[in-house]
Order: C-alpha cells, then sequence, then structure tokens
C-alpha cells in the first residue's frame, strides 16, 4: 500500500500524481469517490492527472479519449486499451493505494524505468 | 433501413459505423476503404511512425476484441454514386444498393505541379506515403520540406531529429501563420531554428530539378536548395470528383446541412470530404481534424437514423494538437476572429507558455506550447462557453 496524500489535501475536481514506476494518478470526482489509475494515457505519453475530470471519466488532455476510472476502460480512439486501475483505501484520513499486479498497458515507446 | 453502406475506412468511417451501432442501428453495415488497411491513425505518420519509434500495429484504430458487425470491403474505390436511388458502383466492376450511404472518402494530399514522376518527391497522407517516405529518408542526408503547415512543420521537426540537414520553404511570413497568427507563429519560428531547421521565409517555389531523381528545389528570388529529398506539403483536396453527376450539391466538399445531411435523404457525409453549414459563421466549412471527425461523426449517425429529424447540439470549436521536436502545441479556436494575444503563462522564448486570443473580452481561441495542464482548463472553458455568431 501507497500513501498517496491526506484526505484534505485532494479536493474533489482535483487530481494528484504519484511518482512511482509507471506513475499513477489518484482522482477525487465530484461526488466523492476516489480512484487510482495508471496515469500515462495508454495511446501515448500524456499524464491522465492533467486531463479533464467529469463525473467518473477522466479525458486525457492530448486526444480527448475518455477513461472510465472504475473500470478503466476507454471510450474512443486515439487510446484503443484500457488504462489499468489501483483499488484506494482511506484510512485515518489518509489516501492510500494499492497498486494492480496485472501488467500495466502503458503506449508504445514508453518502458518502465527499471526496464528502459 | 436494411443495408447502409459507409463509403471510406478512415476514421471517420470507422467512427461513424460505430455510433450508428450505438445508436441502435442492427442492419447490414458495409464499409468500402479504398486503402487495403483497417482505419488506422493519422497523426503519428509525420511523428513517431515516421521516426521509427511505433510501428504500423501500434497505428490501428480498432482494439483487439471489437466487432461491431462490420463487413468490410477494403481495396475497392467507389467509383460512382446515383445519390437519389443510393446506387454505388465500385472499382472491382460490382455495384450495392443501400437504404443509408454515409460518405466519408477523406482528402487527399495536393501534389506539386510538374513534379508526377520525379523519385524523391514526396507526399504524406496515407500509410503507403510514410512507408515510402521513411525508406527515403534513410538514406538521405538532406530534406527540402516545402509549405510550413502542420503536416510540413512536424516532418521538418521528425527529419531534423533523424539527424537531417533540414530546410523548410513556406510562402507566407512564418510556419503556421494561417492558423495561429502571425505574432505567435514568428514565436514558434524560433524553436524551429533553435534545434537547427533553416528556415525560409516569403519565397515561392518555382521548380524541383532533377532528370529521374529531385536533386534540389529552385525558389522565385532564384535561390537554388540541393537536396536528395523533397517534401510537398500543401494542403489537400478533397476527395469528391467521384460524386460528379451524383445529385449530391458540391463545393468545397461534399456540401451538407449542420447535421451532416447532404442535399439527397439518406446520404450524409462526415470527415475531411464533407464542408458542414457554420451557422454562427453562415457558410460551409471543412474540418479537417481529428476531433471534428469524432463529433461530428455521431452526429451524422443521428441524422441519418433520424431522416434529418435529430437536432445536432452546437459545435464544438475546433481544436487540434502537433508535436515537433519535444514541443508539444495544442490549439484551440479561430485565432482570425481575434483581435487581440496575450501571452498568459511562461514565455515564447522559453518555450513554454500559453497565449489567450480574444476578439473584445471574450476569449476565441488558446494557444499552449508545452503547457498541456493549463490548456485543459482553457480548452474545456471555450467548449462549455455559449456559442455566439460572428
Ligand atoms: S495520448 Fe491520450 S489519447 Fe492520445
Amino acid at each position: 500500500m501507497i500513501p498517496a496524500c491526506p484526505l484534505a489535501s485532494l479536493p474533489r475536481g482535483e487530481a494528484l500524481r504519484l511518482d512511482v514506476d509507471p506513475p499513477i494518478a489518484v482522482f477525487h470526482t465530484d461526488d466523492g469517490e476516489i480512484f487510482a489509475i495508471d496515469d500515462t494515457c495508454t495511446h501515448q505519453d500524456a499524464s491522465l492527472a492533467d486531463g479533464w475530470l467529469e463525473g467518473c471519466e477522466v479525458e486525457c488532455p492530448l486526444h480527448a479519449s475518455r477513461f472510465d476510472l472504475r473500470t478503466g476502460q476507454v471510450d474512443a480512439p486515439p487510446a484503443k486499451r484500457p488504462v489499468r486501475t489501483h483499488e484506494v483505501v482511506v484510512e485515518d484520513d489518509t489516501i492510500y493505494v494499492v497498486p494492480s499486479d496485472a501488467p500495466p498497458n502503458l503506449p508504445p515507446g514508453v518502458t518502465l524505468k527499471g526496464q528502459a | 433501413m436494411n443495408t447502409v453502406c459507409v463509403v471510406g475506412a478512415s476514421l471517420a468511417g470507422l467512427l461513424t459505423a460505430r455510433a450508428l451501432r450505438s445508436q441502435g442501428y442492427g442492419g447490414r453495415l458495409v464499409v468500402i476503404g479504398e486503402e487495403p488497411h483497417r482505419p488506422y491513425d493519422r497523426p503519428p505518420l509525420s511523428k513517431d511512425f515516421l521516426k521509427g519509434a511505433i510501428g504500423e500495429a501500434d497505428l490501428a484504430l480498432e482494439g483487439e476484441d471489437e466487432e461491431p458487425g462490420i463487413e468490410w470491403r477494403l481495396g475497392v474505390a467507389a467509383t460512382r454514386l446515383d445519390a437519389t436511388a443510393r446506387r454505388l458502383t465500385l472499382s472491382d466492376g460490382t455495384s450495392l444498393a443501400a437504404d443509408g450511404v454515409v460518405i466519408a472518402t477523406g482528402a487527399s494530399a495536393r501534389t506539386l505541379p510538374g513534379t508526377e514522376g520525379l523519385a524523391g518527391v514526396h507526399t504524406l497522407r496515407t500509410l503507403d506515403d510514410a512507408r515510402a517516405l521513411r525508406a527515403d529518408l534513410g538514406t538521405a542526408r538532406r530534406l527540402v520540406v516545402i509549405g510550413g503547415g502542420f503536416i510540413g512543420a512536424e516532418v521538418a521537426a521528425t527529419a531534423r531529429e533523424l539527424g537531417l540537414d533540414v530546410t523548410l520553404v513556406e510562402s507566407g511570413p512564418a510556419p503556421l501563420a494561417g492558423v495561429i497568427g502571425l505574432t505567435m507563429a514568428q514565436a514558434l519560428a524560433g524553436l524551429h531554428e533553435q534545434r537547427g531547421v533553416r528556415l525560409v521565409r516569403g519565397v515561392q517555389v518555382t521548380e524541383v530539378t532533377g532528370a529521374d531523381r529531385a536533386d534540389g528545389v529552385r525558389l522565385s528570388d532564384g535561390t537554388h536548395l540541393p537536396t536528395d529529398v523533397v517534401v510537398a506539403g500543401i494542403g489537400a483536396v478533397p476527395n469528391i470528383a467521384w460524386l460528379r453527376g451524383s445529385g449530391l450539391e458540391l463545393g468545397d466538399g461534399v456540401l451538407c446541412d449542420e447535421g451532416g445531411g447532404t442535399s439527397v435523404p439518406g446520404v450524409v457525409a462526415v470527415g475531411d470530404c464533407a464542408a458542414w453549414w457554420d451557422p454562427a459563421r453562415g457558410s460551409h466549412h471543412r474540418i479537417e481534424h481529428w476531433t471534428g471527425a469524432r463529433q461530428r461523426s455521431v452526429v451524422a449517425a443521428a441524422s441519418l437514423l433520424s431522416g434529418g429529424t435529430a437536432r445536432p447540439e452546437p459545435a464544438r470549436p475546433a481544436y487540434f494538437w502537433s508535436d515537433q521536436f519535444d514541443v508539444k502545441i495544442q490549439f484551440i479556436g479561430h485565432a482570425r476572429d481575434a483581435d487581440t494575444v496575450t501571452v498568459e503563462e511562461g514565455d515564447p522564448a522559453g518555450g513554454s507558455f500559453l497565449a489567450v486570443y480574444r476578439r473584445g473580452d471574450r476569449p476565441v481561441a488558446v494557444l499552449g506550447v508545452n503547457q498541456v495542464r493549463l490548456f485543459t482548463r482553457w480548452r474545456r472553458h471555450l467548449e462549455t462557453a455559449p456559442v455566439q455568431a460572428g
């Protein structure tokens, strides 16, 4: 479990990028839910934490594919693969992310730092 | 409707086919494509694909598991349409009758007159074009790019990154000036020059020299630029010649109403070949951008299925992007509507900034250069602001 930040420091509508490898984006939706997904878009090297959060979806800041934060599914090209999702735990007013052990769907040309 | 035929296996064609399915159409769905390839992502052709950073499989627009029940007819062109009968004639001699027709035949790169048959002269629009250019750049030392639009500027940047000696010839005052306005285009020109692209501005190309293979480019001021490869990025023309005599109204593209409906019921047009009516401007416009194709494919599908009664939402402002070197350029809106432009964040000299174009107090366009997060906020602001005429 990775501590992300105190709950109070991630207001609704905001996102946070965790500098792990690969980076993880944590979102606090307007409805008060918290989700974590891989930060890197599956199409190209864009940070989804820079994207636009709307309901339970984030729109990639570059080419506007939208990812469902609950499932990771993508709505329309250019991205075509889902983004990996992670479990979120809130304990003692702190947000934690439980990193998934599924393989990430990184875009072509982007590799894990350990394997670069 | 029992049969819908989509002519054009492009992004717009694929997305319209998908939208038809998601809007409940359950009949036969045929997609005709002149190229032998399944739909692919074009923007990387001048960037990562040309550079060799990604391969052909990475360009596919379809996921592995998705199949909305499309009958693909690839490698055949539609050569004729009888619009009132909705009957298509194909290049393999067969014909096809449909209840609904979606025209998504796209556009072709404009070629330099007089260079037909001269090796080493390229345009870049299709996967085959990109393959050929990639092969040619692999053995070249020098490149001359003619035309400072997006394709030209991107190819110049990519070739420079590949280590070629690159000259970009632009007939106007600066690359991209027509789209982002002169002030900002001047600022971005520096980005190319700092990275070693030689810019030649304000001159025309009079001739590409060479016997069987191009060996240089002659300019209107008399200069001769020796080169190994020439790329012409001088715009595109809509693929509508096959529709002459079809009964459809044509202009700079297939003329459509604001929902993509053509002058003939049961026929809609979408993508680069279609000029939709823009009520705010009071004229027809082609939109040659990705996000335009995406928004409009949904609208066109609804128009077709409803028989033209669906009321489209107001069109969103055009958004597009371009990657040149390590710089992400994003732009939304129309620079020509603005009377002022101000840099609101960063510094053009530093390679990261955001500029807002205004008409009076109202923002009408925004340019972001390596300002992804802030640009996203502005883009939303412009997309959700009420549409105003003029
Ligand atoms: S980088 Fe996200 S859609 Fe292209």
